[in-house]
């Protein structure tokens, strides 16, 4: 399944229509130890690029942004107790959320994996 | 702003791949493999800090005649030779230029260990408080320091430096010789740990790291790790919850001073305890995992009243604690706060301190 990368470091992985989102291997490096996730509701609606969901490390709080549009339908429980699953597995067991993607020529405001590697080395 | 100053052991640090960042005016490590594994590491077994940045004084004379026992909140001429205390210094508003520990080290001798970002503004201030024939001597780029804290310290200190330390009770130190030199041990520390502070000269330090690193049973920790470890046990961070606007008293800290004698600011701290608080320091648990953090508000229904000075997710209790300002009569224990941040907002209580208890510290 192809993974696409938005510019603030969420991936998106799209299969019929369903969206599974998390935060990339760089992002969780950056933020240090994870100590809180904020999940989304189920059902909640949100754009592209718009706030999803929150994260807390020991050394900062940050938002996650949603890469697609769409509607929210099942999210990562585990992480309301270990959240540090996302520093151990950020783009596989550390999922955030699951959404309906409503319109999916929006993956092309994404970067592809090889375009998200280049893009890490300029920052 | 002043370049950056750093340790002996910058090499060190970045040979074991620590991610180093300013504070106080020096590069120091934040972390090595992360914050919560060094945390853990110290609370369960020894961590190893570099705490060179610090400042040392050095006073030889007469403690009463030349003024040094009229500077700080806490008496300097009751202090036993071989025990150290805490307290402050203060401007004359009342206001806490430092919070420092000395150590007594003869009669006519005391050192003062004081924060780094602090250091010079404070070696100005009391030398120029001091009368007489007093020698007084800032030796911080000279001294080097290395905390070890941890359950095992003890141990491992023995084991490293003879038996001689294993009988240091808290806030007691020896002078001795370590790697062929004069050095200090103490039992003291920032983490509710027992736990020692070592000084030497700065030129030994890498040797001693080097010596005490080869030891299984420790692993260097970071300012990360330290923050949240002086957190749990409800220890001020100068800078965060102390500074040159806040008195000892409104930071909940009278019991470090003693009004029967004189000290800078004494008459301003009078004066605040005849009229009362506005405004008092106290310890807060969030409900959940979330953190609070320093500068975030304090609200009570729907007023503002107050504002974190410091605070972090706990790794040993699983919720969020900190330290913030309320008005004296919302400190009570038990009494419900919010702390609220942007569109963030949590449930927190007023506890009491230590946040966390089962600390070795007293072991």
């Amino acid at each position: 399944m192809e993974i696409f990368f938005s510019k603030e470091h969420e991936w998106v992985k799209v299969k019929d229509g369903i969206a599974t989102i998390g935060i990339s291997e760089h992002a969780a490096h950056e933020l240090g130890d994870i100590t809180f996730v904020e999940l989304p509701a189920v059902g909640k609606s949100v754009k592209q690029f718009e706030v999803l969901a929150g994260i807390e490390s020991v050394k900062a709080a940050s938002d996650i942004y949603a890469p697609v549009s769409g509607k929210v339908v099942t999210v990562n429980e585990a992480l309301e107790t270990t959240p540090e699953i996302v520093n151990d597995a950020p783009e596989d067991a550390g999922w955030i959320a699951v959404m309906e993607a409503t319109d999916l020529s929006e993956l092309q405001n994404l970067m592809t994996k090889a375009q998200y590697e280049e893009y890490l080395k300029n920052l | 702003m002043d370049d950056l100053k750093y340790t002996p052991l910058c090499a060190a640090h970045k040979s074991l791949h620590a991610l180093m960042a300013p504070f106080g005016g020096w590069e120091m490590p934040i972390q090595y493999t992360g914050i919560i594994a060094e945390h853990r590491w110290c609370r369960e077994r020894a961590a190893l800090f570099d705490i060179c940045h610090m400042g040392e004084f050095i006073f030889r004379g007469d403690l009463v005649a030349d003024g040094l026992e009229d500077l700080f909140t806490f008496s300097v001429k009751s202090i036993p030779v071989g025990r150290s205390r805490y307290g402050f210094l203060l401007n004359d508003r009342g206001g806490i230029i430092d919070d420092l520990i000395v150590f007594r080290l003869a009669e006519d001798e005391a050192m003062v260990v004081v924060n780094a970002a602090t250091s010079d503004n404070d070696f100005s201030v009391i030398r120029s408080r001091l009368k007489g024939g007093a020698d007084f001597t800032d030796i911080s780029a000279a001294t080097g320091k290395l905390d070890l804290q941890g359950p095992s310290s003890r141990e491992i200190m023995i084991a490293h430096f003879g038996p001689a330390v294993g009988q240091l009770p808290y806030f007691k130190f020896m002078k001795t010789t370590l790697l062929g030199v004069d050095a200090i041990i103490s039992r003291t520390g920032y983490t509710g740990e027992l736990g020692y502070e070592i000084f030497l000269p700065a030129n030994k330090v890498v040797e001693l790291w080097d010596l005490l690193l080869a030891d299984d049973r420790v692993k260097p920790a970071g300012l990360g790790a330290r923050d949240v470890l002086r957190l749990e046990v409800g220890y001020s961070l100068y800078g965060n919850d102390l500074d040159e606007t806040i008195t000892p008293l409104e930071a909940g800290l009278e019991t470090f001073v003693k009004f029967d004698k004189a000290f800078i600011g004494k008459r301003a701290l009078e004066d605040q305890r005849t009229a009362g608080l506005t405004r008092i320091k106290v310890p807060f648990a969030v409900s959940s995992r979330r953190a609070p953090r320093h500068g975030y508000s304090i609200v009570s229904g729907s007023d503002t009243i107050g504002e974190v000075t410091s605070g972090v997710f706990s790794p040993m209790l699983g919720y969020g604690i900190g330290l913030g300002f309320v008005p004296p009569a919302l400190a009570q224990t038990g009494t419900p706060l919010t702390i609220s941040h942007e569109k963030v907002a949590m449930e927190a209580t007023v506890c009491d301190l230590p946040f966390y208890k089962g600390g070795s510290l007293r072991s």
